[in-house]
C-alpha cells in the first residue's frame, strides 16, 4: 500500500495564485497555521498573465466614479445575473484591497500628483484600472508572493490535489501527489480554500497554461459542492493567431484602452456596425469621439472596442465568417495608428504596452508600433464555479470555500476586465479570514484511511496498464477539439449533444489511459491524472449550455439567438445527485434589495 | 525552413543520465518548447519538463538550449540552425530532478533571508502615498523580473564554485536593489548585503546581464550601485580613519 507523507493545517489553501495567496495571508493574519498547495512553482501561477489592470474606484484619474459605479458597471456587464451581494462588496472593498498592495510594496503606475494611475477599460464607465504598465498581474502575485513568505505559511509547491476528503459532510483535508518525486501526500485541515483558477485546458484555443484543468471546480462537484452559471465560458476577443504554435496567447484589452482599433479586411471598423441597446448611450458613434475617450476627455463616450469581451469576441467571430477575416483568420489590432495622431507615438506605445510589443516582435517578428496585429478570439476565463456565500465564500459544503476564478457569482453572465484582479484581492481576502473563523469554531475532523488508498489506487492504475494503454496527450487533444468545435463560441443543441456523446466516449479512454516510466516528475502521468476533472467540467459546461435556451453575456446560442426575459431571472446549477447522476437545474436569483435596485435604475 | 529537425535533449536524473536524439517535424513560428512537446505527446510521454505560460512571463521552462540560457518558450527554431541536432540540457547550476527539470527551491529559501520591505508611515490622510512615476520607474525595472533563474543558472560563483551557502546570485542581489530603492522602504540591508550575503563575489562580469529574458539591466542598475553603497558605508578611507581617532 502506498505510503502518505502527512501535514495537518488549521486551514490548507489549494492553488497559489492571487486568490490563494491572498487568502493565505489573511488566514495567517487571524491566526490560523497554513499550508498552501501549488500545482506549478511559487509564483507561476496564471495571476502572472494578467496584464491590464485590477479594478478599483479609487477616482485617482475620473473623481466621479466611486462604488456605486463600478457595482452597476459589474451588474450590467454580467448581464444581472451576478450575486448581487458579491458585486457590492467586491465594488466596495476592491480600491481598499489595492491600497493594501501598494503598503506591500506594489509599485502601479503614478499620476501627475503621485497617486495610482487608472486606465480605461472595456464596460467600465471611467477610467478604473490600476496597472503596471501590461504587466499587472506580474506585479500583484509578486507582492502577495513576498509579502506571504514572511507570514509563516508553509507552500507545497508543485503538488497537484487528487480529492478532497470529508468526515460525515464536512471538510477534513485533501490528498494529492507531489510531482517532483511522486510522493503521495494528505493534508489534514479544519477548512479548505479552493482557489485553482479556470478551466481553459479543456479547449483547444485558450490563453491559460497547462493548469487550468477545472481541479478545483471537480474537486468541490465531486464533494457535494454546487457549481453554478457554468455555461458561461468567456472568450477574450484577442488572442494571437499566428504563428500556429502562439496560437491564443493573450493580446491584453490594454492595447485598445489605449487606442488600438480593430479592422476588418477590408479596412472597416466593424465595432461601429453592431451596439448593443444596453450600451447605446454610453458608446461613441463616431472615430473622432472614441479616439477623445481614450486620450482623457471626459466628456467623450468610449468607442466600441471598449465594449464587453462576449460582444466584441462575436463581431470579430461574425466577420471571419463572413470572409472579412485577415490572412490567418482573425482581425487587425492596430495601435500602430496613433501616429497619425501623436508625435513619439512609438515610444509611447513601447511605454505603455511592453510586453505586448517584446511578446509580437519575439513571437510574431512583428513590430506592433509600425504594423496591425492578427488577433482573434480565445479562451480565457470560466465565470462559473463554485457556487459560495457572498460574504463568507463558503460552499454548500461545510468548512470547503472558494475564492478567485473557481469560485461563480461576482462576474455572472460575462466579466469585465480587470474585474478578476479585485475580484481575487477581495474575495481571497474573506475566503481566508472566514476559513480561519471557521477553523477556530470547529475541531479536525478525522481522515478516513480507506478514501486515502482508494485516491492512491485510483492515481497508480495508468501505471498498472503501461505505454500499451491509451496515449493520455491525445486524449487531452481530442477533448480539446471537440469542446472548441461543438461547445464554444457559437453554440447549437445538435453539436452539443454531439460534444456530450464524445465525451462520454473520451471518458472510456481515460480508463485506458496507461503511460511508461515511474512517479518522478512524469509529464505522462500528470496528464493522465488531469483527464477526470478535464472530462468532468466539460461535461458540466455542455450540459449546463443546453438547458439555458437563449443568448446572454458569454453564452450565444445559434438556435437561440435572443435574450429570454425568465432565462434572465435564473441561474443554473450543476451538482451530484445522491445516485451518483449529474443534476443540472433552473434556480430563481435571489431578489435584488430596494437600495442596490435603485443604483442600477440611476446608473442606466 | 526544414521540415524536420533533430533534438538533441538530455536525459537522466541525479545518478546521471545521456542526450536523446528525437526527429520531430517542424512548423513555421515553432519555438523549442513546442518541439519538446511535440516529441512528449508522440514519442516520449514521460518527458519531464517544467513550463506554464508559453509566453514568456512566467519563467517555468529555463533551460540552455546550444549551451546558452534562454527560456524555451521564447527561443525560435528559426533563429537556431536546424542542420545541427539543437541541444537541450536542463540548467547547470542547480541539481537534476529529471530530464530538462531542476531543483530550483534553494532560490525560495534565499529570498527569505532578505529582509522585507517596510514602508514609512503613509503620506496622506487616505491612507495612502504619493509617489512620481520618475522615482517609480527606477524600482519597476527590476519588478519585471520574472524568477526564471537564468541570472543565477548563469553567474559563475553559484555554477563554477558552487557557493550557494554564502553567496545570493543575481537573481536576489537585484531583488534587494529593488527594496533599497523603492520609495517608500525604510529598512538597511547594506550590512547584510556585505556580511550575509556576500555582494563582494560578484567581479561584475555582467553574464548575468547578458542572459535575461527581461533585459534587466542587472549589473549596472542593481548590482553597482548596491555595490557603492557598501563601499561607502565599510570602505570609505576618509571614514575609517575617522573611527581610528
Amino acid at each position: 500500500m502506498p505510503e502518505f507523507r502527512r501535514y495537518s493545517y488549521d486551514v490548507l489553501i489549494i492553488g497559489a495564485g492571487g486568490a490563494g495567496l491572498r487568502a493565505a495571508i489573511e488566514a495567517a493574519a487571524n491566526g490560523a497555521s497554513v499550508g498552501v498547495v501549488c500545482k506549478s512553482l511559487l509564483g507561476k501561477a496564471h495571476t502572472v498573465m494578467a496584464e491590464g489592470g485590477v479594478a478599483a474606484a479609487l477616482a485617482n484619474v475620473d473623481d466621479r466614479d466611486n462604488w456605486r459605479v463600478h457595482f452597476a458597471d459589474t451588474m450590467r456587464g454580467g448581464q444581472y445575473l451576478n450575486n448581487w451581494r458579491m458585486a457590492e462588496l467586491h465594488a466596495k472593498e476592491a480600491p481598499e484591497c489595492v491600497r493594501e498592495l501598494e503598503a506591500w510594496g506594489a509599485l502601479f503606475d503614478r499620476t501627475k500628483d503621485g497617486r495610482i494611475l487608472q486606465r480605461n477599460f472595456g464596460g467600465h464607465r471611467y477610467p478604473r484600472l490600476a496597472h503596471v504598465g501590461d504587466r499587472t498581474g506580474l506585479e500583484m502575485i509578486r507582492t502577495l508572493q513576498d509579502h506571504g513568505i514572511h507570514t509563516g505559511m508553509q507552500v507545497h509547491m508543485e503538488c497537484t490535489v487528487l480529492n478532497l476528503l470529508l468526515d460525515s459532510g464536512r471538510i477534513a483535508g485533501a490528498c494529492g501527489y507531489d510531482r517532483e518525486k511522486g510522493l503521495f501526500l494528505v493534508w489534514q485541515a479544519k477548512a479548505v480554500v479552493l482557489a485553482t483558477g479556470g478551466i481553459g485546458r479543456a479547449f483547444k484555443i485558450t490563453s491559460n497554461s497547462w493548469e487550468y484543468t477545472g481541479d478545483g471546480h471537480a474537486l468541490a462537484y465531486r464533494a457535494g459542492a454546487e457549481l453554478k452559471d457554468m455555461e458561461f465560458v468567456q472568450f477574450h476577443p484577442t488572442g494571437m493567431v499566428w504563428p500556429i504554435s502562439v496560437r491564443g496567447i493573450l493580446v491584453t484589452e490594454g492595447v485598445r484602452g489605449e487606442g488600438g482599433v480593430l479592422r476588418n479586411s477590408e479596412g472597416r471598423r466593424f465595432m461601429f456596425d453592431e451596439i448593443p441597446d444596453l450600451y447605446k448611450d454610453q458608446t461613441a458613434d463616431n472615430e473622432e469621439e472614441g479616439w477623445r475617450y481614450t486620450q482623457g476627455d471626459k466628456n467623450a463616450r468610449r468607442p466600441p472596442e471598449l465594449l464587453t469581451r462576449d460582444h466584441v469576441a462575436r463581431c470579430i467571430n461574425r466577420e471571419v465568417k463572413a470572409g472579412r477575416g485577415t490572412p490567418h483568420g482573425g482581425v487587425f489590432l492596430d495601435i500602430a495608428w496613433i501616429k497619425e495622431r501623436m508625435p513619439k507615438s512609438e515610444e509611447h506605445i513601447k511605454r505603455k504596452l511592453p510586453s505586448m510589443y517584446h511578446q509580437f516582435k519575439q513571437l510574431a517578428d512583428l513590430d506592433i508600433t509600425k504594423e496591425p496585429m492578427e488577433v482573434g478570439p480565445t479562451t480565457h476565463y470560466m465565470m462559473g464555479g463554485v457556487s459560495v456565500d457572498g460574504d463568507s465564500q463558503m460552499s454548500t459544503v461545510p468548512g470547503l470555500f472558494a475564492a478567485g476564478e473557481v469560485a461563480a457569482g461576482l462576474h455572472g453572465a460575462n466579466r469585465l476586465g480587470g474585474n478578476s484582479l479585485s475580484d481575487l484581492l477581495v474575495f481571497g481576502r474573506r475566503a481566508g479570514r472566514y476559513a480561519a473563523e471557521f477553523a477556530k469554531g470547529n475541531p479536525a475532523a478525522t481522515i478516513n484511511e480507506a478514501e486515502l488508498q482508494a485516491s492512491a489506487a485510483s492515481a497508480l492504475a495508468p501505471f498498472e496498464r503501461g505505454p500499451a494503454g491509451e496515449n493520455p496527450y491525445k486524449i487531452q487533444y481530442d477533448l480539446q477539439e471537440s469542446m472548441q468545435d461543438q461547445v464554444g463560441i457559437v453554440r447549437t443543441e445538435s453539436e452539443m449533444e454531439r460534444a456530450l456523446e464524445i465525451l462520454e466516449q473520451l471518458r472510456a479512454r481515460a480508463e485506458r489511459a496507461g503511460i511508461a516510466g515511474h512517479r518522478q516528475y512524469n509529464n505522462g502521468w500528470h496528464t493522465a491524472m488531469d483527464l477526470d476533472n478535464l472530462l468532468l467540467v466539460s461535461e458540466t459546461i455542455a450540459r449546463a449550455a443546453l438547458l439555458r435556451k437563449e443568448s446572454r453575456g458569454a453564452q450565444f446560442r445559434e438556435d437561440f439567438p435572443n435574450k429570454d426575459a425568465d432565462w434572465g431571472k435564473c441561474n443554473i446549477i450543476v451538482k451530484r445527485g445522491a445516485d451518483g447522476a449529474m443534476l443540472v437545474e433552473k434556480r430563481p436569483l435571489q431578489a435584488l434589495p430596494p437600495e442596490l435596485k435603485a443604483v442600477i435604475e440611476e446608473m442606466k | 525552413m526544414a521540415t524536420q529537425a533533430t533534438f538533441r535533449i538530455w536525459r537522466g536524473d541525479p545518478s546521471g543520465g545521456k542526450f536523446q536524439d528525437f526527429v520531430t517535424p517542424v512548423d513555421e513560428g515553432m519555438v523549442v518548447l513546442d518541439a519538446v512537446h511535440r516529441v512528449q505527446a508522440e514519442q516520449a510521454p514521460d518527458l519531464a519538463v517544467r513550463w506554464n505560460c508559453k509566453a514568456g512571463k512566467c519563467g517555468s521552462c529555463s533551460a540552455e538550449i546550444n549551451g546558452m540560457p534562454k527560456l524555451m518558450c521564447m527561443t525560435r527554431l528559426s533563429n537556431l540552425n536546424l542542420e545541427m541536432p539543437v541541444i537541450i540540457e536542463p540548467m547547470h547550476a542547480f541539481p537534476v530532478i529529471r530530464d530538462l527539470v531542476t531543483d530550483v527551491s534553494w532560490n525560495f529559501e534565499v529570498k527569505k533571508t532578505i529582509r522585507k520591505f517596510k514602508p514609512r508611515s503613509p503620506d496622506a490622510p487616505d491612507g495612502a502615498w504619493r509617489m512620481q512615476q520618475a522615482d517609480v520607474e527606477r524600482v519597476q525595472e527590476f519588478r519585471k523580473c520574472i524568477e526564471c533563474f537564468l541570472c543565477q543558472d548563469v553567474c559563475h560563483v553559484l555554477r563554477d564554485h558552487h557557493k550557494q551557502d554564502e553567496f545570493i546570485g543575481p537573481r536576489y542581489l537585484v531583488y534587494a536593489a529593488a527594496l533599497e530603492m523603492h520609495p517608500l522602504d525604510t529598512e538597511d540591508r547594506v550590512s547584510d548585503l556585505k556580511k550575509k550575503h556576500n555582494i563582494g563575489y560578484c567581479n561584475i562580469t555582467t553574464c548575468c546581464r547578458q542572459v535575461c529574458p527581461e533585459s534587466i539591466t542587472i549589473t549596472e542598475n542593481a548590482i553597482i550601485p548596491l555595490k557603492e553603497r557598501v563601499v561607502d558605508r565599510f570602505f570609505d578611507p576618509l571614514k575609517q580613519l575617522f573611527n581610528i581617532i
